[in-house]
């Protein structure tokens, strides 16, 4: 076999600017090398902060946003693009190696037919336009997209997320490369969209031939196209070997951890049997827009118990929690918390009401007033609800911080010094401070790497076992239901189509979206993509 | 820990070097404002340093109680628009429906007519004294002060933690005082200083244009008129208030610049 | 949405400049109503008699209320009779007429010189970003928008005017001049309100391409491995019309109202000269017109960008 592309001793460095100190140099990657043959796919897996896409874009000797690479070859068929020259770079980019986003929708130039620009660099590399106008149909009919005669003649906005992912592939096969490098294609889109755009990109990979390096976060997904996988970590590498071996045999802890993190199986609390949230059959839409985004909701919560609401982009869970709130008021229908009526509005709640439900957030970056001090955010429920002051909340600041397991050294920073998953626990500590008797928790884990989000999950967990404070956990990911749930709710546009205990939600017989929900979340083990693309292949024959 | 750079320092030097000679004008010019104490336009000496303006007046001592004059009524100018527009530009934002879109729609109003212009039309049935003046230019000016402190009060009003107050409970004051007031103050400090010179260029054009600060009284664009027709005979006194003027401004936009660049670097995050 | 709608959002654009301008002649009328005496008194003077201020309050239709003598100047305004002058009597349209021509002739001809010249240097510091082009353009500007038009004025005229006599220093201008001779007239406002606009449109331009250049889509035209001139032709300027296209009209604008100093500063009979000398004067009824044109200016120049900006908007011309 021949190495097609072959990475040795890599470094890349970047020039950081942190707030109010001088710039210094840091470095991305340090040292990295891998060996890929013609014709196969190695997924780079890592979290945040792992270099993962800066590798990526090595391989077409590009650095992003101030990155250089400061040492080591990228031989392509063993000359090195390191030392091609920008007229050899441009040889390379865009028809040897190609490139496909993360978001097709931004990286698309909104002011030009797909067509022009699916075909830019076949046309440059000297091929007719008739030729490879043909190329891209040919291309957009493999990649089952609708339309593929006509597909090519529309704008960038207006064709789906979905589809444009697959016109970003079919725009970097276009041109017949060697190898093309895949930045997180799937993981902006909702996982009902992305399993159909996953099989059609490794279908395009298999019947091309073509080499590729497949970047991504989520180890289920890349078991399904890689060939073989690498495991990254701050700009090292862990571990590299064959897919199989990465993820029934790791040899490293760090790989393991990534192996098992998602699944983790919380076991149920037994239904309650008195109701702490009763929502009724509420619905509501936002002002100035004339349709309803919650029809009809019905659920309820027990106390001290977990209430997953499930549900892809659009199905209202979010808005539901604003229905719950009192931020957007139900145009139809009652919230009942502990057996009384809440007033609809926000500002119609006493401040018990207000107390004993709290709220956390996705982005717990912009859940924090940056100029404040930790101590301050979290002290000022205690003085709020509480009228503590003084020691006395000090003493009691401290007591939260344990909580959430971080030190009293955390009181006196700002949320600018913390990472992701300290951020989040500070949240956490803000919504306890306040001793409520439910908190909404909206995709709290879903801005977080795997494992941090696991030790977020857990942390919620231990909580809820000594406080005895219920969750109504919003969120788009099964494998987080499964961890945290002991009530589901499935929801899809607007309406509740299925919700019980855990272990009946998730059981058989299924509803057609829950079956196509659940079926679609990947499963780590390599053959699943094509077990359930037959077998979906089947049931659509079948009727 | 924050180091200042050398452009900022420069900038707050010159500044600080201003205003300190506006507050010390009595003390440190030579001889009075409206003292006639030699001939028409003398070159510069040992006794006249910048030598002496259209009348024979001290031109250094007019410099310096000119800048006295255009920076007060510019402070204050600017202190007028800020109060106003910050308070509307907030409250806008803030209790948003009917309150924001009436506030908005006269901005837009009064901003579609060149604030000079506008200016100019209400000075000419106005009696041109301080602090009409003042009050024209800081309420017209005020009309983009609002604009920008109601975009950036948006911009930090969606932010989540304003929500987060919002639902425990706390009243539009905290929100306005505690949540939004100090993630706002970097971009508003800024803009102080580029309404600064704003104000500072203003007064000094209707004072040139003879529609400004009357006599006895002067101020920088005041000079320049007195001595205007020296040009022609290549007396340069008529272009030293251009070099006061323009060191003032890039001074000030220097300053505002830095203050600028932090917030942003403040706003980028992981790093 | 259909293709109607893109036709509909530019003429409710049209409409909305329409009532801004209706809006904006109130406000001009009613910003010359606030002050405490009026214009009898302004005319006449604090030791004018009763009965003489009653006399004039009468001749100038005073004495009728402000919502009358609004709707007939603005009925007036609207058959393009603009009312007579205080000071001298005469028919203002006729006396605004060349003047405004002037005007337009001295601002057209900056236009024509500093809008290129801004984009090109805008392009030029942005294909140099960082660099020593770059860093000179942005200095040389930032000093010419510290600096007042008239303090730009007088040091023209002083370098080129007195120390090297390169051009006259009053722009004195009349009909019968050829245009050769009418361009030397102008030279020296004209290149002071070149500078004068240049910086702002220059660094309007740079900053309006930068923040298209850092789009995701310039990337992928760079992972392709377009050429760089391919890249902004094709990639870059399509999506930058917009932006580019509201500097200039910005610009514009603020070219229109900057004329009205630099006029005063070489003695050029324009709009702002009149304007200047009749605030001045006190005389009322040619502030309101002068104030009325250049607000009409003003709104017009800002309504272009605003339905240049829809024009260009893929997502309105190519609705679903």
């Amino acid at each position: 076999m021949t190495d097609l592309l072959e990475i040795r001793n890599l470094k890349i460095g970047a020039t950081s600017y942190p707030p109010g100190e001088p710039p210094r140099e840091v470095t991305l990657v340090h040292g990295l090398s891998l060996t890929l043959a013609k014709g196969r796919v190695m997924g780079l897996i890592g979290e945040s902060g792992a270099g993962k896409s800066t590798i990526g874009l090595a391989a077409m000797a590009y650095g992003r946003g101030g990155a250089q690479i400061t040492g080591g070859e990228v031989l392509l068929n063993g000359i090195d693009i390191l030392q091609s020259g920008p007229a050899g770079l441009r040889a390379l980019r865009g028809k040897r190696v190609t490139y496909v986003a993360q978001s097709a929708a931004a990286a698309f130039n909104p002011s030009r037919r797909l067509m022009h620009q699916v075909i830019e660099t076949t046309l440059a590399a000297g091929v007719p336009l008739a030729e490879a106008e043909a190329r891209a149909v040919a291309l957009f009919r493999k990649l089952g997209l609708p339309n593929p005669e006509t597909i090519g003649r529309r704008y960038p906005h207006q064709v789906s997320g979905g589809q444009l992912q697959r016109v970003m592939t079919a725009m970097a096969l276009c041109p017949g490369p060697e190898l093309v490098v895949f930045d997180e294609p799937t993981t902006a889109l909702d996982v009902t969209t992305q399993i159909d755009v996953l099989a059609a990109i490794k279908e395009a990979i298999r019947d091309t031939g073509v080499a590729a390096l497949y970047i991504t976060h989520d180890l289920a997904v890349v078991a399904q196209v890689a060939d073989e996988i690498m495991v990254l970590r701050n700009g090292r590498m862990v571990e590299c070997g064959e897919t199989s071996q990465i993820i029934h045999s790791p040899r490293e802890a760090y790989t393991s951890d990534l192996v098992s993190v998602r699944q983790k199986d919380h076991p149920a609390k037994p239904p309650g049997t008195t109701a702490l949230l009763s929502i009724r059959g509420v619905t509501a839409r936002y002002p100035g827009v004339p349709v309803d985004v919650l029809k009809g909701i019905t659920l309820d919560l027990a106390p001290g118990q977990t209430l997953a609401v499930v549900g892809e982009s659009g199905s209202g869970k979010s808005t539901l929690a604003r229905a719950i709130t009192g931020l957007l008021p139900p145009s139809q229908g009652e919230i009942f918390f502990d057996g009384r009526a809440l007033p609809p509005k926000l500002a119609g709640r006493s401040p018990d009401d207000l107390r004993e439900l709290q709220m956390i957030y996705q982005m717990a970056d912009t859940a924090m007033n940056p100029r404040q001090t930790v101590g301050t955010i979290i002290g000022r429920p205690l003085q709020f609800y509480f009228g503590l002051r003084g020691a006395e909340k000090r003493k009691r600041i401290l007591e939260l911080l344990e909580e959430i397991e971080l030190g009293a050294g955390f009181a006196d920073r700002y949320p600018a010094e913390l990472s992701g998953g300290q951020k989040q626990r500070v949240c956490i500590a803000r919504a306890l401070a306040a001793k409520p008797r439910l908190i909404l928790c909206d995709e709290v884990t879903s801005a977080l790497d795997p494992l941090v989000a696991d030790g977020i999950l857990k942390l919620l967990l231990d909580l809820q076992r000594e406080e005895g404070v219920a969750y109504l956990f919003i969120t788009h990911d099964l494998a987080t239901v499964r961890a945290i749930a002991d009530q589901i709710a499935v929801m899809y546009r607007g309406k509740v189509v299925r919700s019980g205990p855990k272990a009946e939600v998730l059981a058989p017989p299924f509803d057609d979206y829950t079956d196509l929900l659940l079926s679609s979340a990947p499963e780590m083990r390599q053959g699943w993509l094509e077990e359930v693309i037959a077998h979906r292949k089947m049931a659509a024959g079948g009727n | 820990m924050t180091r200042i750079p050398i452009s900022a320092l420069l900038g707050l030097l010159f500044t600080a070097a201003f205003f300190l000679a506006a507050i010390l004008a009595p003390w440190l010019s030579p001889y009075g404002m409206a003292e006639v104490v030699g001939d028409v336009w003398e070159p510069m000496s040992p006794t006249h340093w910048l030598g002496t303006d259209s009348i024979g007046r001290d031109l250094l001592s007019r410099m310096i109680w000119g800048g006295r004059v255009t920076i007060f009524v510019a402070v204050c100018a600017t202190l007028i628009a800020f109060l106003t527009g910050v308070v509307l530009g907030f409250l806008a934002a803030v209790a948003g429906g009917w309150v924001d879109q009436a506030l908005s729609r006269l901005v837009d109003l009064m901003m579609s007519i060149p604030a000079l212009i506008f200016a100019l039309v209400i000075l000419s049935v106005m009696p041109t004294t301080l602090p009409i003046l003042i009050m024209v230019m800081g309420l017209i000016e005020s009309t983009r002060v609002f604009r920008l402190s109601r975009a950036v009060a948006i911009d930090i009003e969606v932010m989540d933690y304003v929500e987060a107050a919002r639902l425990r409970g706390e009243g539009n004051l905290w929100i306005i005082t505690r949540e939004i007031l100090p993630n706002a103050l970097s971009p508003l400090v800024a803009e102080a200083g580029l309404r600064f010179i704003f104000m500072v260029l203003f007064i000094s054009t209707l004072s040139f244009l003879g529609l400004g600060v009357q006599p006895p009284l002067a101020d920088w664009g005041g000079i320049v008129k007195e001595n205007k027709d020296g040009i022609v005979y290549g007396i340069p006194a008529a272009l030293l208030p251009a070099v006061a003027i323009a060191t003032l401004a890039i001074s000030v936009n220097l300053v505002a610049d830095w203050i600028l660049n932090r917030t942003s670097s403040l706003k980028g995050g992981r790093g | 949405m259909n293709a109607g709608s893109l036709l509909g959002l530019v003429a409710q654009r049209i409409a909305l400049g329409l009532v801004l301008l209706l809006a904006a002649s109130a406000l001009i009328f009613a910003g010359t109503q606030i002050l405490p005496g009026d214009v009898a008194q302004s005319i006449l003077g604090q030791s004018a008699t009763p009965q003489a201020l009653a006399n004039l309050r009468a001749e100038l239709g005073l004495d009728q209320p402000a919502l009358t003598r609004y709707f007939s100047w603005l009925a007036g305004a609207l058959q393009g009779d603009l009312g007579n002058a205080l000071s001298n009597g005469q028919d203002i349209a006729t006396s605004m007429s060349h003047r405004l021509g002037n005007t337009l002739f001295l601002a057209g001809t900056a236009a024509i010189i500093a809008v290129p010249l801004a984009l090109i240097l805008g392009l030029v510091s942005v294909r140099y970003q960082g660099r020593w082009p770059d860093k000179v353009i942005s200095g040389v500007t930032l000093a010419t928008v510290s600096v007042p038009e008239f303090m730009l004025g007088y040091i023209a005229m002083f370098l080129l005017a007195v120390q090297f006599q390169v051009f006259p220093s009053v722009s004195t201008i009349y009909d019968g001049m050829s245009l050769g001779e009418q361009l030397q007239a102008i030279a020296l406002p004209a290149l002071v309100m070149v500078l004068v606009v240049l910086g702002h449109m220059m660094r309007m331009t740079r900053a309006a391409i930068l923040n298209v250049m850092q789009s995701a889509y310039i990337e992928t035209a760079e992972l392709k491995g377009l050429r760089r001139f391919t890249i902004i032709s094709r990639h870059a300027l399509p999506n930058a019309i917009a932006p580019i296209v509201n500097v200039v009209m910005l610009n514009l604008a603020y070219l229109v109202v900057g004329v009205v100093v630099v006029e005063v500063v070489f003695v050029y009979p324009g709009m702002g000269q009149y304007l200047v000398d009749h605030v001045s004067k006190r005389d009322v009824p040619v502030v309101q017109a002068c104030g009325l044109v250049f607000a009409a200016v003003y709104i017009g120049m800002n309504m272009i960008a605003d339905i240049v900006a829809l024009l260009a908007n893929p997502r309105l011309r190519h609705p679903k």
